[in-house]
């Protein structure tokens, strides 16, 4: 049954370090395409770490460090000569707080697009109008589309930032516990969004919502203290759960 | 039982918050005082005479301060433009690329220091950098002069204003794909530049009142300024100075007073300026 899926992401044996202090240990984990990957764990656990590894942000800090491999339709993007430019056009990300541009809601979701594609007139404003359709945004902002991005709602900050991240047309999007910052309504509506964005990205979400991770995600990862310690299909995941540590921490969360 | 606040702790806590109240009105008291001063002094003085016609030598009449006022508009705008491109590059170096580096520790320190460097001090420095050099006064030397003391201060507002910016939003423009040049200047400049403009209309303010460095570099002409490269340009502090202190003119100590308070109206303008622009850009 394995045979037949299709991988986008490969990890193997992923170290990470921040200074001295290791956070990483061993990790490898496969990311079906055009799925969606849910990774959950207690805080500190790692999990956040791992993802910022995929898009290589981390290396906006001194002293982090990742070895092994992560292979991208099997090319290694930990390779020192990666283009790391093109990497994140390939590989969208969506923080923990919605980070619109001090600019129009326009300007933000036409970043990428000038970037990447030097658009310009109706067919940049074409491309605007599907991501933010494609994020939910735009029956909401198509009347204000030159109004400051910062004055939306934080749900709404936190779409748009999603449409400016689907605008370049990424093949993967990473999630950075996307919800926990906004309100549940807003969150519903996130992941309403997910669930149609699967159709055309390879989704990897990092979430501490339990519940959200059995809601919306096809696989589910748990790590704890830096390892992997148990990944399968998100239904058998959560309702098999076959490591202890799993069982335990489910157990814990899902009972309060 | 419900425990009730002691008399002393009452009495204490009534004293203290008189004492802080006091205090800080007196600091408005002092504002109060300055400014009301040089306006029973200054204002009688203010004529559309007095506004457009260029000073003139002791005693002569129909003199005015027009010179001055261009002169000191021009020599801090030849000061901000010889020093806002370096210090705004040196912050982004210090906020962006440096932080915790040597370097930056170095470049911080020594920005300090030259914040803390008498500003006659500075005039003496380039009056034998800038005036020795090229064998005259001029306006020109005057803006070098105000440039390292604006130096320092935009220096430090620029890395202040731009560390301020959260870190997610350098992540979100790298993970966009972008280069952290091009990011730096068109994300996270632009969500700092309220602060940043602010820091910087503060330190022009600051800087065009300053009198000892003029004394030693641009020094004082009865003309226009049209020699601010190669002459001696006026400018409303040391035009002020020279009023009240050297001349033994009634006439000239009322015009000394009339240029204090157009030079302070000028600066409580760009005060009240970058103060609408750091509200706005608040959001």
């Amino acid at each position: 049954m394995k045979l037949n899926r299709k991988y986008k992401i490969r990890t193997d044996n992923l170290s990470f370090w921040y200074g001295e202090r290791q956070a990483l240990f061993n990790n490898s984990l496969d990311i079906e395409a055009n799925k969606i990957t849910a990774i959950i764990g207690p805080s500190g656990c790692g999990k956040s770490t791992h993802l910022r590894v995929y898009n290589r942000i981390f290396e906006l800090y001194r002293g982090q460090k990742a070895e092994g491999k992560i292979l991208l339709d099997g090319e290694n993007i930990l390779d020192e000569d990666v283009d790391l430019l093109d990497l994140r056009r390939r590989i969208g990300m969506i923080f923990q707080k919605p980070t619109p541009f001090p600019m129009s809601v326009f300007d933000n979701v036409a970043y990428p697009l000038k970037l990447h594609y030097k658009l310009k007139g109706s067919e940049l404003e074409a491309r605007v109008e599907a991501a933010l359709k494609g994020a939910s945004l735009w029956d909401e902002v198509k009347d204000s589309l030159g109004k400051n991005g910062l004055a939306l709602s934080g749900g709404q900050q936190q779409r748009l930032s999603i449409a400016r991240a689907i605008a370049a047309e990424p093949e993967v999007l990473l999630m950075d516990e996307p919800t926990s910052a906004i309100d549940p309504i807003a969150t519903a509506k996130i992941e309403e969004l997910m669930d149609s964005l699967r159709e055309r990205f390879t989704i990897v979400i990092v979430t501490h919502n339990m519940q959200q991770a059995a809601r919306i995600s096809d696989t589910t990862a748990f790590f704890y203290r830096g390892r992997i310690v148990e990944v399968g299909d998100t239904k058998d995941f959560f309702n098999n759960p076959k490591d202890p540590l799993t069982q335990d921490y489910l157990s814990v969360k899902f009972k309060k | 039982m419900i425990r009730r606040s002691t008399l002393p702790r009452r009495i204490a806590d009534s004293l203290f918050k008189i004492t802080s109240a006091v205090s800080s009105s007196l600091g408005l008291l002092i504002m109060i005082i300055i400014v009301s001063t040089i306006l029973y002094y200054g204002a009688s003085m203010l004529s559309i005479e007095f506004l457009t016609s260029p000073s003139k030598p002791y005693g002569e009449a129909g003199a005015g301060i027009a010179n001055a006022i261009l002169g000191t508009l021009l020599i801090t705008f030849g000061a901000a433009l010889i020093a806002l491109p370096p210090a705004m590059a040196a912050g982004i170096y210090l906020a962006e690329y440096g932080r915790d580096s040597k370097l930056a520790s170095i470049l911080r320190f020594t920005g300090n220091v030259l914040m803390g460097i008498p500003s006659v001090v500075v005039g003496i420095f380039v009056y034998a950098l800038v005036v020795v050099t090229f064998g005259r006064f001029s306006g020109f030397a005057g803006s070098v002069a105000l440039a390292f003391l604006m130096f320092p201060v935009v220096m430090r507002t620029t890395e202040d204003m731009l560390r301020m910016v959260n870190d997610s939003l350098r992540e979100s423009v790298l993970a966009l794909g972008e280069t952290r040049s091009r990011g730096t200047l068109k994300v996270i400049f632009r969500a700092a530049r309220g602060g940043i403009l602010t820091g910087v209309l503060l330190a022009l303010a600051r800087v065009s009142g300053e009198t000892a460095p003029l004394l030693f570099t641009a020094l004082f002409a009865d003309s226009w300024p049209t020699s601010y490269f190669s002459g001696p340009t006026a400018s409303l502090p040391v035009l002020i100075t020279d009023y009240t202190m050297n001349s033994p003119f009634e006439a000239m100590h009322r015009a000394g007073w009339g240029a204090a308070f157009v030079i302070a109206a000028i600066i409580l303008a760009v005060n009240l300026v970058s103060r609408y622009y750091a509200e706005k850009e608040k959001l």
